[in-house]
């Protein structure tokens, strides 16, 4: 934004006129009663870092959650609408949506609308289908059932971490240390994600919550 | 005014003073006119069928059919007129087709059963309006939830059934599906059944020729809903003829 005052040409600070981006790490894994996922917890205005405890895991429906990363308000409007939509079906049907619907849902949200958003989404969470289940929602609106899923700027740094360290048929405590230390990895890496983690634990019986703190966050050789 | 309704049986919007709304009544007596439909439900799916009334030789054979897909899981077959038949089928149309373009999957049979019963129901209640004469039953079969099969009469109330009759011979057609094992039963000896049903039900004397319609959805199938391939119909059909000179001969030894 450029603003002429006095034949002085100002141009306003990228924090003041940037759009908020989670510059983001996410990441959800499935394991045998259910789902665990995380994030960094960092909302940047460029470099500016508007909110260090941001809340990135969001509940769209009882068992169903997904992480955001994108635009902070692209998302957010996303999710608000998943949320509508699966309240509509459960008022319906009587019955809890079933995760495959809350992520095409996602799809078709993205999709249809891929030229206005910069969204990417992780949809997780626990169905008596098919039990826990993660679903990964790239830039243009595709949809993919996978057994963990990484996202966000963050999510490069440790494409090869992940790969060498998940195995199929992880624990809960196995999974939320693949996910807290997979996180910390991109957030020392990446300077748009940092903060703190937040991390989820989904099952058949809810949601459970855990916070891992700036200063205790786990660290590898460079300390 | 002195005869049956005596004038409250002119349109849908009043009751009579006993508590009846006519026009509903005659609609289910329409129903009651038409050819008998039946669907089974069975262990691994559910299976219609039709006796479809041919009141003239010169009609072309597959015509005026009376089993349609609603979508490519739900089957639907109908009994009453036909042609309230297909506005009621157009609508369940529409209404699975909305479920899919805002939810993204299939739409249950519930939901299909309660939006269009809802429809239906909407034209019992004005005086403007005329109640179809028309009664739907639909079939689904899916891995996860399994067969699943309901019926709406023209007043708008859906029942989920095991086994269903409508239409001239439903009395008789009731007792034959009550003697069946039904949720042990496969489609295939399912169609076979049906077709005998079929048959045995027909009414030689009032209506001597009718087309047999039989269509599935289940296991068999993978989940779509289609026209019971030609041997297998034929198979139902020579198995449905047997049993019925079987019983003609019992009769005439007597």
């Amino acid at each position: 934004m450029s603003l002429c005052q006095n034949d002085i040409a100002y141009d306003a600070p990228e924090w003041l006129t940037g759009e908020h981006m989670t510059g983001t790490t996410i990441m959800a894994v499935e394991f045998a009663d259910g789902v665990v996922f995380g994030a960094d917890s960092r909302t940047s205005t460029g470099t500016y870092v508007a909110n260090r405890v941001t809340d990135k895991l969001t509940q769209v429906s009882d068992k169903i959650y997904c992480c955001r990363s994108g635009s902070a308000a692209d998302t957010q409007a996303i999710a608000d609408y998943v949320k509508l939509y699966l309240d509509l079906q459960e008022n319906e049907t009587n019955e809890d949506p079933t995760v495959e619907v809350a992520s095409r849902v996602f799809q078709m949200l993205c999709y249809q609308n891929r030229d206005m958003l910069s969204a990417s989404i992780i949809c997780a969470g626990w169905d008596k289908n098919k039990g826990g289940q993660v679903y990964c929602l790239p830039l243009g609106g595709m949809c993919v059932r996978m057994p963990f899923a990484i996202g966000g700027s963050g999510s490069t740094y440790i494409y090869g971490h992940c790969d060498n360290t998940y195995k199929e048929g992880m624990t809960e405590e196995q999974c939320l240390k693949f996910v807290a230390d997979a996180v910390a990895l991109a957030m020392h890496r990446d300077g748009s994600s940092g903060g703190m983690i937040r991390l989820a634990v989904l099952t058949k019986d809810g949601c459970k919550r855990l916070n891992i703190p700036g200063n205790q966050l786990p660290t590898f050789w460079s300390k | 005014m002195s005869s049956i309704g005596s004038g409250y049986d002119l349109s849908a919007g009043q009751f009579s003073p006993d508590g009846r709304v006519f026009q509903v009544e005659y609609a289910i007596k329409a129903v009651e006119n038409s050819g008998s439909v039946i669907a089974l439900r069975g262990k691994d799916g559910v299976v219609f069928g039709v006796e479809k009334i041919i009141t003239s030789k010169l009609y072309e054979e597959g015509s005026n059919r009376r089993v349609h897909s609603i979508d490519t899981h739900i089957g639907a077959a109908v009994a009453g007129l036909l042609s309230d038949a297909r506005a009621v089928i157009n609508r369940a149309r529409d209404e699975s087709a909305n479920y899919r373009d805002t939810y993204q999957v299939p739409i249950p049979l519930k939901s299909l059963t309660e939006r269009l019963g809802k429809y239906m129901h909407y034209f019992t209640v004005y005086g403007h309006l005329r109640p179809f004469g028309v009664s739907i039953l639909l079939g689904t079969w899916d891995e996860t939830n399994g067969p699943k099969l309901m019926e709406i009469d023209p007043s708008g109330t859906a029942r989920g059934f095991y086994g269903c009759a409508v239409g001239k011979g439903k009395q008789n057609a009731k007792t034959e599906i009550e003697k069946l094992d039904l949720s042990n039963m496969t489609c295939k000896e399912l169609v076979k059944e049906v077709a005998k049903v079929i048959y045995s039900v027909h009414d030689e004397v009032k209506d001597k020729h009718f087309e047999l319609e039989l269509s599935w959805i289940g296991k068999e199938t993978g989940g779509t809903h289609q026209i019971v391939p030609q041997d297998i119909f034929n198979e139902a059909k020579t198995y449905a003829e047997e049993a019925l000179n079987d019983s003609d001969d019992e009769d005439t030894d007597m």
